[in-house]
This record gives C-alpha cells, structure tokens and sequence, in this order.
C-alpha cells in the first residue's frame, strides 16, 4: 500500500502548517523540557522520595545491605504472604547466592502462566513517581514482570534518579547514543490494578496483585 | 458497533430516565474530578507542563510528515514493518491480512479507541478470527456486545451485579453455582479466563498512546498490566496508532505522561508505561518474532488542513468527559458511537461525517469546563461552534432549524409597538402554559410579564 503511504504524506504537506522549530535538531540532541521541582533534588531526598511514592502507589519495599541478602529477604516476603517458595528469576540474578535459602526452589529464564512468583532487576528507580525503569533482555526477560501474581524487584539504591528524564539520560550514557533502546522499556509504579467495577480499587488484574521491591543500600 | 449519534435526542431521554445508569454517572462525575484536583495540587507546575504539551503538539504538526517518516525508518531499522493507511477500510483489511499470515485462530487486544473506530473485532470475527479485548472493562462490554461509556472506564454503566450475571451467562465452562457477589471474585474469574487467551494468542493487538521518532518506540499506558502480556506473549505483534500519535524524543514523550494519567483518572502515573521497540533482539527468550505497526489516517490530514487541527492534540485522557455536565447527565452511549463527550462532540461529525452526528455539536451548554480543564487546552466550545456555524450555513441539522425563527424575530424586532405586544402575549401564553408546574412551570418568564414590565416596576424602587 505505498500509494496510501504517498496519499498520507502528501495530504500533510497540502495541510501547509506553519513552520515550527528544527524537527532534525530536536532529534540528533534531546532536550528535556521542564522537570518538575518533584523530580529534583539531593540523593538522600531523592531516595525517601522514591519510597514513599512507591508506597503510595501499593508497591512494599525491604532494605538490604547487599545482594547477598536477597534470598532470605524473598523467602521471609513470601512467607509473611503465604505464597509459595518457587521462584522464576531473571537470569541475570543466577549470580545471588540463592543456596543460602535451602528452602527456596529457583528457577531462571522467562515467566511461564503457571509461575506464581518471579524477580526481575530494575535499571533504575525514579523518585518523582516511585516508578521503577525495567529493561528487558536475554538477563532480564520481561514476562517475569507481569506473569507471575507476585513480582520481586531488585533496584539498587545508588541508582534512584529524580525524574523520567534522568532515567533517559542515564540509559543513553551507559547504552550508546544510537540503538540504546532495549526492545521493551517498562516504567513500573506499584502492582497491576483496575477500577473498571463501580470504580472500586482492585489489585492483580493481570499483571502482579503484589509488588515487592527489595532495594540495596550502598 | 453501528453508530447511533444521529439519534442522540432519543438515545438521550432514555439515558435521562435510567435510574442505575445516573448512580453510576453520578459516582464517577465526583470521583474523578477530585481525584484529579488532588492529584494536581501536588505538582504545582502542572499549568507550565499543560504549556509545554500544547507547544510539543503544535510543534509535531507543523513537522508531521519528517516525524513520521522518521519514526517509520527507525521501525524498519529494528526489523518492524510499517503499514500506512488512508481509511478504516484500509486499516481494517491490512490487519486481518497479517493476522492471516502469522495463522492466527486468536488474536488478544488491549485497549485502543482506533480500534473501536475501525470496529476491528467485528471485521476479524467475521473472517473466522477470534478477538479478545483483555481490558478489564473492554472485555466486560464486549461479551455483552456493548460499546464503551467511556474511553478509559468502558464499563462504568454497569454494575457489579450486571457484570456477575453476563460472566454466569457467558463463561458456561464454569460451575453455574459460584459466588460471583464481590468484586474481587469477578476480578479472579476474568483474570483466569482471560490468562488462557494470553497464552493462546498467536497475533497480539494493541494501540498505543504515543510514537516516539526519535527511537521507533511504541508507548502504551495501562494500569492492569494487559497490554504487556499482548505485547510480549504472542510470535506477532501489531501496533494500530492515527499518525498523529507521533512525538519527537523520549523526553518530549515524559512531559506528556507527566499530564495524561493526572487528567484521566487522577493518578500521578499509570501502574505501567511501556516503551516497546521493534521485535525481539538476539538471545531474547520471549517477545514477539514480528512487530507491525499500523499507521491509520481516516480524517485527520483533512483535519490538519482546517479548523479542527486543535483537536488534533487530544491524548485520550477523557478528562472533557469527566467533567461535562451533558456528559454527566446522559452518559456515553447516549453518544451513539467510540468517542462521547466534548471530544466525541467535535470528533464523530469529522470522522463519520457531519450528517451522521448532527446533534452532537449542539448537545452542550458551553459551560466551558471541558475547555478549562484539557491538559492540551483545545478550545472544545469553539470547535463546536464551528459544527455548528456549518450546519446554520448548509441549512441542515439542528443548529439550521433556528433560522426561521429569527427571521421572524428580525422583522418584529424592527417594529418595536408589535414586538412588546408580541412579547406580552407569549408571556401570559406561557403563564397558561405552565400554570407554575411542570419544566415551563420552573422558568421565571411563566411568572406571566416581560422583562420590561418587571423593570419598570422593581426598577423604580431599587432607586
């Protein structure tokens, strides 16, 4: 259908909108435009930002010293919320010594629609909103984010930015300035909801109905 | 869904007297307001951020055709595939061809209103192809063989009672005797329902609320997480978005995520945002093996060309909606078609022709909320104006139906003697006419003298 294409691209020239800025310019260097003072701010007040935005949105949060601790902090969360101790992990995660918890059954690679719990590493955490930034790759498949009924979340503190624009700034420094999109980008900020029933507030509709984030301090 | 909006005075008056659907009305019309007003008050640049969003959207139109086309060779870049097309027909005909190809039985949606407004299911349906929409509320409604009331609450005509009797009807596969009564049991029974099509589906469809040229990137906003699983589960994905979905960066793409969710349902961010980017890469162990965008035109270069080119910056974020008092009277369907509210008011007559929507326009008080309250400041009220001017012009439609009369108020108006006597006795007419009861009863004319008879009596005594 390339006369479509034609067609379309055509009708909008005939449109004859007024010039505005430099599209190409805007493209080869992207700007941010204004950042709400929420986003900004010291780390220490970025991080309790982040927190109590996270909480604000339903998602709970366990502080760790180290990744280390990782299985006995999974393991005390699923038991506190009686879910099971079978746990599909990013493979990225094989690296926590997972052995620790001889109670815990690990699993890694991509969510499966029997999988009840899965963990998942975040890129980043964005204090403005409590949204974690998740990237999706062989480390890190996406499924596990939203399969599972409950989703754990590792995010190391050091990497709790201000804003969204922060988030961007950050995967384009440490992913090259072309092609450093992964294929999935998922802002997370609290567990999966709906309030398409009389307007009532339900979590877990088809994503997570719990989401745990277990942040590592410094 | 045939569209209904040129009965819209009839669907109206049956909207006015059903009681369930004004409890229902009357919940969301205060919910979502005040959630919105709370929600702003804490981010007090929302004003300046509503600017920036109007100068990025003015911005992506004057370039529309360089940010497409960009946006287009980033998707080719990543290994998707872009489809351009002029009409629904168009659209239509192209995603049931790729359905086709990719040998799907079963193609799971999340929520798009491009989808409504080429009515896709039905078209897929009809060629053998199962469409499951996999929004909450979209599913609900389309089991019940309904339209949206709404573009972000599809389902708010309903009660929870309503939708536990279409689940005991529809999904039979279930013991006839379970507890349906609260609402998180009907939650479970979707989400178990709706996980086995997630897994089945062979095409997965979905909208999107923006396209990024900068990185080819689709954006969709969802806050059950369904859009993810259409998007990462099945081998195929295809994106279905108008072209003027289009923005520049990622950065540009924060600042109108940062007014969308806090207009739409007063949050200050969906649960999630996905920035989605061609197929899966190398070592990838899920996503989808092909990424189709489909780029829809149906009306909106014609709109770019004239005085609708405003309406042209909508993000969907239903906030006219949430806060008409048309809206909040007669509820969505009344609308007779995808989009209701101020933005269905200019949209339907531009997409299915003015002649099929011609009371639209005219359905409105020009309080001016919905124009006060637009994250993108479209100037609503004067875009039905416009509607309307056209219809006094062409004669035609309900705005045209005043001009006899004012052409016999002209000529009295000339002859000042007959005009008061004209006046006095339509006064007493109206007196005999309400006799202080009923809707003529209430209006303060039927009190039975002119305004210029009151003057001259109560005028005198104020001095």
């Amino acid at each position: 259908m390339s006369g479509a294409r034609e067609d379309i691209l055509a009708a909008i020239r005939r449109a004859e909108v007024a010039p505005d800025g430099d599209p190409a310019g805007r493209l080869a260097n992207p700007q941010p435009n204004l950042v709400p003072a929420r986003g900004q701010g010291l780390p220490a007040e970025l991080l309790a930002r982040f927190i109590a935005e996270a909480e604000a949105a339903k998602a709970s949060i366990a502080r760790l010293s180290g990744r280390n601790e990782i299985p006995a902090a999974a393991e005390a969360y699923l038991a506190a919320n009686s879910q099971p101790f079978e746990i599909k992990a990013a493979p990225g995660l094989a690296n926590v010594p997972w052995t620790k918890q001889s109670l815990l059954t690990v699993n890694f690679g991509r969510a499966e629609g029997s999988d009840h719990v899965g963990i998942s590493e975040a890129f980043a955490g964005i204090a403005e909103t409590g949204t974690l930034m998740v990237l999706s790759g062989p480390d890190n498949p996406a499924s596990v984010n939203f399969l599972p009924d409950t989703h754990l979340l590792v995010l190391d503190a050091s990497r709790i930015v201000g804003a969204y624009e922060d988030g961007w700034a950050l995967l384009r420094r440490e992913h090259g300035k072309t092609g450093f999109m992964p294929r999935m980008v998922n802002w997370i900020t609290g567990p999966s909801r709906s309030a398409d029933i009389e307007l009532i507030l339900l979590l877990g509709v088809h994503g997570p109905r719990r989401l745990h984030i277990l942040l590592i301090d410094g | 869904m045939e569209p209904t909006s040129h009965k819209f005075t009839q669907n109206a008056r049956r909207a006015i007297g059903d009681d369930r659907l004004q409890a229902a009305l009357a919940n969301f019309t205060t919910t979502f307001p005040k959630k919105r007003l709370d929600v702003i008050s804490r981010l007090p640049e929302f004003d300046d951020l509503r600017d920036e969003g109007v100068a990025i959207k003015k911005h992506v139109h004057a370039n529309l055709d360089f940010y497409l086309e960009r946006f287009e060779a980033r998707v080719i870049e990543q290994g998707g595939t872009v489809h351009w097309c002029r009409d629904a027909q168009e659209a239509r005909e192209t995603i049931f061809g790729l359905c086709r190809a990719a040998g799907a039985k079963t193609v799971t949606k999340s929520k798009s209103m491009i989808g409504e407004e080429i009515a896709i299911n039905e078209h897929l349906e009809a060629g053998g192809i199962e469409a499951v929409e996999t929004d909450l509320g979209e599913y609900i409604i389309q089991i019940r063989g309904e339209s949206p009331s709404h573009i972000l609450v599809p389902a708010i005509h309903l009660t929870g009672e309503d939708i536990a009797d279409t689940f005991k009807e529809k999904h039979t596969q279930l013991p006839a005797d379970r507890d349906l009564g609260e609402p998180d049991a009907i939650l479970r029974e979707a989400r178990a329902v709706l996980r086995e099509k997630f897994l089945a589906a062979d095409v997965g469809l979905s909208g999107a609320n923006m396209l990024i040229a900068e990185t080819g990137s689709v954006v969709v906003v969802t806050n059950e997480g369904n859009a993810d699983l259409v998007m990462n589960l099945p081998k195929t994905h295809i994106v279905l978005a108008s072209i003027e979905k289009v923005m520049p960066t990622l950065e540009d793409a924060a600042t109108i995520l940062r007014l969308l969710a806090r207009s739409a349902t007063g949050q200050d961010i969906t649960a999630y945002t996905t920035f989605a980017t061609g197929p899966a890469r190398r070592g990838e162990t899920d996503g989808p093996q092909d990424f189709h965008v489909v780029l829809l035109d149906n009306g909106r270069t014609e709109m770019l060309a004239g005085e609708f080119k405003d309406m042209l910056r909508c993000i969907r974020c239903g906030a006219c909606l949430n806060h008409c008092p048309v809206y909040a009277s007669v509820g969505g369907h009344a609308y007779g078609w995808v989009y209701s509210g101020p933005m269905g008011k200019v949209l339907t007559p531009n997409i299915l022709g003015a002649h099929k929507a011609a009371d639209l326009p005219n359905a409105s008080t020009f309080c001016g909320k919905c124009e006060e309250i637009c994250p993108m400041r479209i100037p609503l009220p004067r875009m039905m104006r416009h509607w309307r001017e056209r219809q006094f012009v062409s004669g035609k439609g309900a705005a045209a139906k005043g001009k006899s009369g004012l052409k016999l108020w002209a000529w009295l108006a000339k002859r000042p003697p007959l005009y008061r006597l004209a006046a006095s006795a339509a006064a007493g007419f109206l007196r005999i006419l309400g006799r202080g009861k009923g809707r003529i009863g209430r209006l303060p004319v039927a009190e039975g003298r002119t305004f210029q008879a009151l003057y001259r009596e109560n005028g005198s005594k104020e001095q």
